[in-house]
């Protein structure tokens, strides 16, 4: 079998030091080595957005990226936001909107939503349905989706 | 009283878990020594089978075993059947073949699999499949839906004469009758095309067999929990209850969940008996695009029998049907094909006949508007064509047709999926279309605004159809309701759960009778250990048959809460209600008993019982309607066409439709944007390609355009009208497939109303970009 590597990779704030396989996905490292589930993954090529992940602040898909090509990166999964007790405002907002069904896709579009308000904190219709173009919905219709990041602009400003 | 929780847009009890990241689909199961399969699959289409070899693969280090047909020695056989034939149809032909699962003697699909690796880890098995060898004799690829059938045409299934699957014939009153009487008889050939189901979350299954307690654990990704249960149970010789079906959560059925009866639930539960070992298999996209179902690909003949003045005295439709290399899903979607040709409009004479027939392809099984989409297509393309011809407006010619209010409820004499004759219940068909027209401004873009524009040379066109949405059928749900101790209350079904929000929507139905807060309310769904009976998710059928049951069962629980509650409280049950968790005197409010209490003593544990005495605070119950119930609707669109880049921007959409009591509008809103998202694709995005030699040449996203945020108009324009449905007590109706029947009939009427003049001639359901630029340009005469 292949020789494992070394890496260190800081995810949501924790650091941690693993040996992988060269080839293992990082959307594999995310799910089954460090048990985060919540980052998804639907077509491992890199065009659904579902295994959307920040990775040093940029959204990126992480199943097009082996795990050895992010030692030493600083990545935020959809855990580093709310919890159910207490959700993040864009987590709210799309609780609010609809903006959800299966749930699935969901994640990957948190963090797409994550990096653009940042960028972008007050943003058009328009401007918000550019930015979640490149993520896949089969339930919502995206309309919902592109209301919620709307209001979560509206809710982080007022916070 | 207590305030009614129905037709309130409450938000989704499931939101917060899904949206944290604590959702728990079927790749998060994980079991302490688990092991991974993955399966081989076939790269040709169709071919005889000599040998596989596959002696190196389970050499390798780290897989644990490889299976093939013949590994799977006396338990190899095909099917089981998953929904039987229309017997009731008379004079009908249906040639049983359900999948092999595993491919024996012969390959018939490209992407059909031929032998299963169980391997340490999901990457060790798909390095194994590499080392698999396939010794094979390619044999002549049957791809195309009417030389299917010539003769001398390769044979896909050699025990029968030809690839004929299945002819169904059926009639109500003579279509020859309609021709004599006709000023005009319109024909043409229309093309349905064939699309993926495409969920984001692919299909699984994860199996545990407890070799101690002999019980097998299933999480699946199935629509249909109870009968993969019984078949499961069936195959491997177990009794239901040592069978445990269940799904996770879900992401996205769409159809293609439905299908169970393949390798999944019939070799690799085999398989984890044997080895009794826990087993995961997560499906990739590849895999999903080409192995799993789709649907869509007929081809009709179909004919409209008019009077000069645009009445419709019949209409003729043959069809082929690709059925795919198996059958094991028996007529559904054609069914629904012959259903929803004639739903809408009052059309005394009709002939109809379903040629399904076998190909090379990949299993045909109901996609999101399974069948329906293809019959309203033919149908509002007759229209169009007969209104051209006969120089009338295609609105007139619909209200002309139109079936009137009251009508209903109206029978059309055709036997549907649910092998019972089609009545169309209840609904303001006119009403529908008039709000529409209304909304769209059709008047007005007709006469001031489209005339300007052409003067412009610009295109912008406008299409109005009719739709209905069979829903709703039999033959069955059952749910139980039961109050705990705590007082929050429990519901338990066996139906499956996709998104469709009915956490939040049945939570909603129980909650009515029991005045308990939603969110006290615990729904239990998809799980055969919980509750033994049910039939799945298809159809449009959950709301209203689940639905239904729970509310039953919920009646039948305050009944209880209240007699119990009488004799504790001293206080005739009439001078009682419930509300906020309690049973209590409605005008001595501070005297009351908590439901939690009367659970408890509902289940007594000294003394004496009375005779016919049920304990606990619960209830089940079962609802089957006599047939399903009919939602209808209008669409409308104006499309701007870029003629030389072919860009179409979607300007308006106004939908109006009725899906009877909306149990919570905001969730029925959400069904409406999914399935118009759907049917957008189908119309100019989404198809699914087979080369001349049986490669799909679509298993990929970077190939099979899925329909983006950027490609929706900016606003779906819903408008409700609400005729609840005489065939339940809440009067619902279904709504998951409403937009995904629509849209492509209307989108080629805008699109030809666009080119006005160019004769466009669209016949086909599926018009992409580059399609539809040539269309132009050859209409152009360029």
């Amino acid at each position: 079998m292949t020789q494992k590597v070394k890496v260190a990779i800081t995810v949501n704030g924790t650091l941690y030091e693993r040996e992988v396989e060269p080839r293992l996905l990082l959307s594999d490292f995310i799910r089954h080595d460090l048990g985060l589930k919540g980052t998804h993954v639907g077509c491992e090529h890199g065009l659904c957005g579902s295994c959307t992940v920040l990775i040093d602040g940029l959204s990126s898909r992480s199943c097009t990226l082996f795990a050895v090509m992010v030692d030493g990166s600083d990545i935020k999964t959809v855990e580093s936001l709310g919890t159910m007790e207490k959700m993040h405002p864009i987590q709210e907002a799309f609780q609010e909107k609809h903006a959800l069904q299966c749930g699935f896709c969901t994640p990957g579009f948190l963090m797409t939503t994550v990096e653009f308000l940042e960028g972008n904190p007050n943003p058009t219709a328009e401007e918000a349905r550019e930015a979640i173009d490149g993520n896949f919905c089969r339930c919502t219709g995206y309309e919902n989706i592109v209301e919620a990041v709307q209001l979560a602009a509206k809710k982080m400003a007022a916070d | 009283m207590t305030e009614s929780t129905i037709s309130k847009s409450y938000k989704r009890n499931e939101d917060p878990r899904l949206l944290t990241g604590n959702g728990n689909y079927i790749d998060d199961i994980e079991i302490p020594g688990m092991l991974h399969v993955a399966i081989k699959r076939s790269d040709y289409a169709h071919a005889k089978i000599n040998k596989i070899d596959t002696e190196e693969a389970k050499k390798m280090p780290g897989v644990v075993a490889v299976y093939t047909a013949e590994d799977l020695g006396d338990y190899w056989r095909p099917g089981p059947l998953q929904v039987p034939p229309p017997t009731v149809i008379k004079g009908s032909i249906f040639h049983a073949r359900p999948l092999e699962c595993i491919a024996k003697n012969k390959i018939r699909f490209s992407g059909e699999p031929v032998a299963v690796v169980v391997a340490e880890s999901r990457y060790i098995a798909e390095d194994a499949l590499d080392y698999i060898y396939l010794d094979i004799e390619p044999l002549e690829y049957v791809g195309d839906l009417e030389k299917s059938l010539d003769p001398g045409a390769p044979l896909i299934h050699e025990d029968l004469e030809s690839n004929l699957s299945a002819d169904v014939r059926q009639e109500v009153g003579s279509w020859e009758k309609a021709v004599a009487e006709a000023d005009l008889v319109v024909k043409k050939r229309i093309v349905t095309k064939h699309v993926a189901g495409g969920a984001i979350e692919n299909r699984g299954i994860v199996i545990q067999w407890d070799d101690s307690f002999k019980v097998l654990n299933v999480w699946a990704t199935t629509q249909g929990p109870v009968p993969m249960r019984n078949s499961i149970a069936k195959y491997l010789g177990l009794m239901e209850n040592q069978v445990r079906v269940m799904n996770p959560d879900i992401g996205g059925g769409f159809g293609p969940k439905i299908m169970s009866s393949q390798i999944d639930d019939v070799v690799i539960p085999w398989i984890a008996m044997k080895l009794k070992k826990p087993i995961k298999w997560v499906e990739d996209r590849r895999e999903n695009f080409l192995g799993t179902t789709s649907e869509r690909d007929q081809v009709h003949y179909a004919e409209i029998a008019l009077k000069k003045d645009g009445t419709i005295l019949g209409v003729k439709d043959e069809f082929y049907h690709n059925t795919g290399a198996y059958n094991p899903y028996g007529m559904t979607v054609p069914l629904n094909t012959q259903t929803h040709v004639i739903s809408n409009y009052n059309i005394p004479n009709y002939f109809t006949r379903i040629i399904m027939v076998f190909t090379n392809q990949m299993v045909v099984t109901p996609v999101r508007g399974a069948g329906r989409s293809h019959g309203i297509f033919v149908m509002e393309r007759l229209l169009d064509a007969a209104a051209k011809e006969l120089g009338m407006d295609p609105i007139e010619i619909r209200r002309k047709n139109i079936l009137p209010p009251e009508s209903m409820p109206f029978r059309t004499g055709v036997i549907g999926q649910d092998f019972v004759e089609s009545v169309l219940d209840s609904g303001d068909y006119p009403g529908a279309l008039e709000k529409t027209l209304e909304a769209i401004e059709y008047e007005k873009f007709k006469k001031e605004i489209q005339p300007k524009l052409r003067a412009e040379g610009k295109h912008k066109g406008i299409g109005v159809i009719m739709f209905t949405e069979g829903t709703a059928v039999g033959p069955y749900e059952g749910a139980k309701v039961m109050v705990g101790v705590t007082g929050k209350v429990n519901v338990v079904c066996a139906y499956s759960n996709q998104g469709q929000g009915h956490y939040t929507t049945f939570a909603q139905v129980a909650a009515n009778q029991l005045g308990v807060d939603i969110k006290d309310i615990e729904v239990v769904i998809g799980d055969t250990g919980q509750w033994q009976w049910g039939v799945g998710a298809f159809a449009s059928r959950g709301m209203t048959l689940v639905g239904t049951a729970i509310h039953n069962a919920a009646v039948k629980v305050r009944e209880k809460a209240l007699n119990l509650a009488s004799k504790i409280l001293e206080t005739p049950k009439e001078e009682l209600e419930l509300a906020d968790g309690v049973v209590r005197i409605a005008d001595l409010p501070e005297k009351f008993i908590s439901l939690g209490e009367l659970a408890m003593r509902a289940n007594p544990t000294r003394g004496t019982v009375e005779e016919g005495m049920e304990p606990g605070l619960e209830a089940a119950s079962y609802y089957g309607p006599p047939h399903g119930a009919t939602g209808y609707g209008c669409l409308g669109l104006i499309l701007d066409v870029d003629p030389e880049t072919a860009k179409v921007k979607i300007e308006r959409l106004v939908i109006a439709d009725d899906c009877g009591t909306n149990i919570n509008p905001m969730i029925v809103d959400g069904q409406i944007h999914g399935g118009l998202q759907m049917g957008i694709g189908e119309a100019f995005y989404e198809n699914l390609v087979y080369d001349d030699y049986g490669q799909l040449v679509t298993a990929s996203f970077m190939d099979y355009l899925f329909p983006q945020a950027t490609d929706m108009p900016a606003k779906f324009e819903i408008k409700h009208i609400v005729t609840p449905s005489p065939l339940n007590p809440l009067g619902i109706k279904g709504i998951g497939e409403a937009g995904a029947i629509c849209v492509p009939a209307c989108f080629m009427q805008a699109l030809e109303d666009a080119f006005e003049g160019m004769d466009l001639d669209i016949t086909d359901s599926f018009m992409s970009p580059g399609k539809l630029y040539h269309y132009v340009q050859k209409a152009k005469g360029a």
